[in-house]
Formats: C-alpha cells, structure tokens, sequence
C-alpha cells in the first residue's frame, strides 16, 4: 500500500504539439500533493500521465520517467492495464455506471477482474463505501442504481470503487468541481481519512482547497498559448502559499492572474 | 449597469405602457402558419389512415376466420374461402429469423470495431461500405445471392437463400444503428472502466455494450420489421408453396409478401380475401415487434 511517485525530466506530447515541459517532482506515500495552475497549463495531461490514461488520446506519448517505488510506469515490460489497477483515479464528473446497482458499482473493479466470491465482494463492498464515508447513507439500497443518488454521493461512489481495487496511489483530477460546497467539504474530510492509507495527488482549481487539503503543492503555469506547460515551483503547501520562491507563483496565488 | 446594486427599481419610459398590444399583421401571420402546419400534418396523415382502415376493413374478416391462424392453404381451392396462411406466417417469421441470427452478431461486431478500434483507411473504407451496402435494393440483393450462391456455387433455391439477402438488407441498419448507440456512451464510463485495470475488451464486453444494449435491442427490432415486408428477395431466391415447410434449407416456402404475389393470379374473390388478409397480418406482425421495440427500451433504458 503507497507508494511513492517520482517524476524524472517527463515531456508529453498530443501528436506535434509539446503539451508539457521538463517536469520533475517526487511525492512521498501516505500524503496528499494537489496541483495548481491556470487553465490549459497541463496539471490534468500530467496527472493522467501516472496512470497512462493519457495514452488513450490517439497520438499522445510521454518522454521521459514515471517511477512508482522505483519502478517505471511506462516501462517496455509494464502493462497499462496493470499500472492503472495500482494507480486509482476519480474524475472530475461523478461517472458510475449506469447498467449496475449501487454494489456491483463498488465492486465492478473486482467482479470485471474475475473475482466470485460473494463474501469477499460483499466485504470489500462494505469496506469501501465505509472508506468513502458512505456507508451510512446507502447500506439501505445497495441493489439501486448508482445513477439514483446525488451528485456528492456519486462522487464518494467513484471513490469507493476505486479504493475497493486497492490501488497504492489515488489520482483525483478536480473531483470536487461539479459538487457543492457541502459535498465539497465531504469529500475533502473523506481526503484527509483516505491519506492514512493513500498516496494521493488532486488537480484542483480552488486554490483554498489545495491549501485544506494537501501537505504539498505543486503549481504549474504556461507561458503563452502554444507553448508547453511547466513546472513552476514545487513546495510545502505552506510554503508555496506564504512565500513562494516564484514570482509567477505568487502572482497567481494572490489572484493577479490566472 | 455594470455599477447599479440591483435594489433599484427599474425605470420606466416616461408616458404610456411598456407593452404593445399585438399587431393585426402578426395575428394574421401567425393563423396562416397554424393553418399550413395543420394543413400538412393532414396531408401526412391522411394516406396513412386510409391505408390503414381499407387494410383493415379489407382483411379483418379473413384474419378473424377460424382456420387463419392454424392452418395452411394445402389442399383449399382458389375460390373457396377456407383454409389459412401459417404457413406463410412460418416461412415470414423463419427467413427474419435466421437472417438476424446472422446479421446481428456481424452488425454489432461492425459497429464495435467501427466506434471503439477502428481508425485509419480500413475503418472510413468499412464506413463507406456500409453506406453503398444501405443504399442497395432489395431487388440487387436478392440477384447478388442468387448469382453468388446459387449460379455460382452451386446453391438450390431455398428459405435459407432468402435469409442471406435479408442479411444483406439488415446488415447496414443494424450497424448504422449499433454505432450511434455506442458513440452515445460517454467515454467517462470507459475512462472510468480502464482507471480500474479492467482491459479494454473487457470494458467493452461489460461496460459499453450492456450502456447501449436497449437501443441497440431497439434498432434490431425494427431492422426486422423492414425486411419482414421485403418481396424481391422471395420472388428470386424462393419458390411459393402452398402448404407448410419447417424446413428452410431445402424446398418451396411460402411468406406473407410471396402468398399474397401468387393469390394476385388467382382471379377469384377468395383470392382478394386472402390478400388482404395477408396485409392485414403483416401489419399486425410488424407493429408487434415495434411495440416490442419500444417496450424494451422503456424496461431496459438505463436506470436512474
């Protein structure tokens, strides 16, 4: 359980176009590490490059290294189907699956996967809506459509099923935009519990919630339209908040731009 | 604007109201465009109803008889008004159903391959097909079989026949559909499916096509509602009969479009009686399977 992720000189690309420049940083296990940036200045394409989602994008690639515990992600001998059963993700828009009630939804990592046994799919069922804080409100309906819930239950079911696969990392990528501010606040304490256990990087728009959140903050910016992405400056959140050693940092922290 | 605090009152134009009455020349516009779009759904509907109610007016006493619905014409004379036509029922309902056993299957691949992996010059020359392949007669399909699998290799005119240009027919319906069902699935749920480390066949084995399944049901249901009324394809590949054959591989088998071709030349009453009959049961059996259509996506649409 949590690992930890280094990023050695990553580059990306869509086709021609270099979305992404030069990024290095290390997040150590068991803590929470968000994101900040302007629009378009690839904190999402970076996120979705540690767990190879990005490459379902025809004529995306990565250069560069993406090492879980030392271990290449993008590695000849690593297949993406298990990088992404090690690497969890949550999305921006609550996305369970239609078809399936509220418990196949938890457990359709492990079902799909092949696992059977009925006990061991009810306990994980169980065990993950009780991570994702939501056992109280739907141990009554397992057997109803996921889709029946709200919008924060929807989302705390997206995270329940992915924790029920038991991933070492949690990537969110802005997973509390569509919610309101009550949900908000329930999937950002749900955070704080899942650190415990969890290695987990958000991409975030708002920037108090980078500062609730995550014990490290990473801002990324983009010089001109065209341009690829970079890592500006990478930090304690306090830091990065306080006194940022950038000037592009401070700026957009304190609202001049962005 | 951008500095009033919103707490003010609007202002209002000094002298008279705000609100004009509505003008007689916009009255009059609006009953002339009223009259001309009721005008046009009559003109639509009209034909449609007096199908309907001649079909029916025509064809009710034959379908309500005793015998119509349980026996063949084996053995009944041109002008008695006795016998039945499920023998033609079988042979509508059987051709239909072997040419979706084998087009379904085929159609959803397609469609699969098309949405989910094709990409480059295969996939566009595959889109391009299907569209030539939706826009044949039914008449060229019937001769492509018949020259292919008949003259060719050396096939016996049969059921089984008619079923493979029935294929031909429903093929391009059943894709064209299938695709639009499937590009209606959100790539959220794959995305969601793949985040899990579920493979991709996987995911669309259990995700994607169980999301689509109700529509894809649908377009199915209603591909073989068209080619059920198909006639060209029976009057090639086909010969009529009058009595029942369950066997479609070998011999004459009649259908509903077939029975009511061959009682055209049978210039006595009980021949018009049959026809319309046969119309009338085509119809039913067609509307049932939309009905079916329609049922099945309401129960199996997806839960909310």
């Amino acid at each position: 359980m949590a690992k930890r992720l280094d990023l050695k000189d990553v580059d990306i690309y869509y086709g021609d176009f270099h979305a992404v420049q030069d990024v290095n940083l290390s997040v150590a296990p068991r803590s929470v590490t968000s994101f900040i940036g302007p629009s378009g200045c690839g904190k999402s394409t970076v996120l979705r490059t540690l767990n190879r989602m990005h490459e379902e994008i025809p004529g995306a690639r990565v250069d560069g290294e993406v090492l879980l515990d030392g271990e290449d992600i993008y590695a000849r001998s690593s297949d993406a189907v298990s990088v992404r059963k090690t690497i969890g993700m949550v999305f921006q828009r609550p996305n369970p699956f239609p078809t399936m009630s509220i418990r196949d939804n938890v457990v359709a990592g492990l079902k799909l996967a092949g696992v059977r046994d009925k006990k061991k799919l009810d306990e994980v069922c169980e065990a993950s809506l009780r991570g994702a804080n939501l056992w109280k409100e739907v141990s009554e309906r397992l057997d109803k459509p996921g889709g029946g819930l709200s919008g924060g239950q929807q989302q705390r079911l997206c995270i329940a099923r992915a924790i029920a696969v038991q991933p070492d990392v949690l990537l969110m990528d802005e997973p509390c935009s569509a919610l309101d501010p009550i949900s908000t606040l329930a999937i950002e304490d749900l955070i704080d519990d899942l650190k415990k256990d969890y290695t987990i990087v958000i991409v975030t728009h708002n920037m108090q919630q980078a500062a609730r959140v995550s014990d490290q903050t990473a801002f990324f910016n983009l010089e001109a339209t065209g341009k690829p992405g970079k890592l500006v400056e990478i930090d304690d959140t306090a830091t990065i908040f306080s006194n940022p050693k950038q000037q592009a940092t401070e700026d957009y922290i304190s609202g001049r731009f962005g | 604007m951008a500095t009033t605090t919103g707490l003010d009152a609007p202002e209002r134009p000094a002298g008279g109201p705000t609100f004009q009455p509505l003008s007689t020349g916009r009255k009059v516009k609006d009953r002339l465009a009223t009259v001309l779009v009721v005008l046009a759904f009559l003109i639509a509907v009209v034909p449609l109803v007096w199908v309907l109610v001649t079909v029916v007016g025509r064809g009710i006493g034959a379908i309500l008889s005793a015998d119509w619905w349980g026996r063949s014409l084996s053995g009944v004379l041109p002008e008695s008004f006795a016998g039945g036509v499920y023998h033609a029922i079988y042979g509508t309902l059987i051709q239909a159903l072997l040419a979706a056993v084998i087009a379904v299957p085929i159609g959803i691949a397609a469609a699969v391959y098309l949405v989910e992996y094709g990409r480059g010059r295969l996939a566009k020359t595959t889109s391009f097909m299907v569209d030539i392949l939706a826009g044949v007669p039914s008449i060229v399909a019937a001769l492509f079989v018949f020259a292919a699998f008949i003259s060719i290799l050396g096939g016996v005119q049969s059921a089984f026949m008619v079923s493979l240009a029935l294929v031909l027919l429903m093929l391009p319906v059943v894709i064209r559909n299938t695709e639009e069902m499937l590009r209606l699935v959100p790539d959220e749920l794959r995305e969601a499916s793949y985040a899990l480390g579920i493979p991709k066949w996987k995911t669309i084995l259990r995700i994607v096509l169980p999301t689509a399944l109700s529509g894809t049901v649908t377009g199915v249901m209603l591909a073989l509602a068209r080619v059920m009324g198909e006639t060209a394809p029976v009057l090639v590949l086909v010969g009529y009969s009058q009595s029942i054959n369950f066997d479609p591989f070998t011999g004459n088998m009649a259908s509903l479009p077939l029975l009511m071709f061959s009682e055209l030349s049978n210039p006595e009453a009980a021949g018009q009686y049959r026809i319309w009959g046969a119309a009338l049961t085509l119809i039913l059996i067609i509307m049932i399977l939309q009905l079916g259509a329609s049922v099945v996506s309401r129960f199996s649409a997806i839960s909310k």
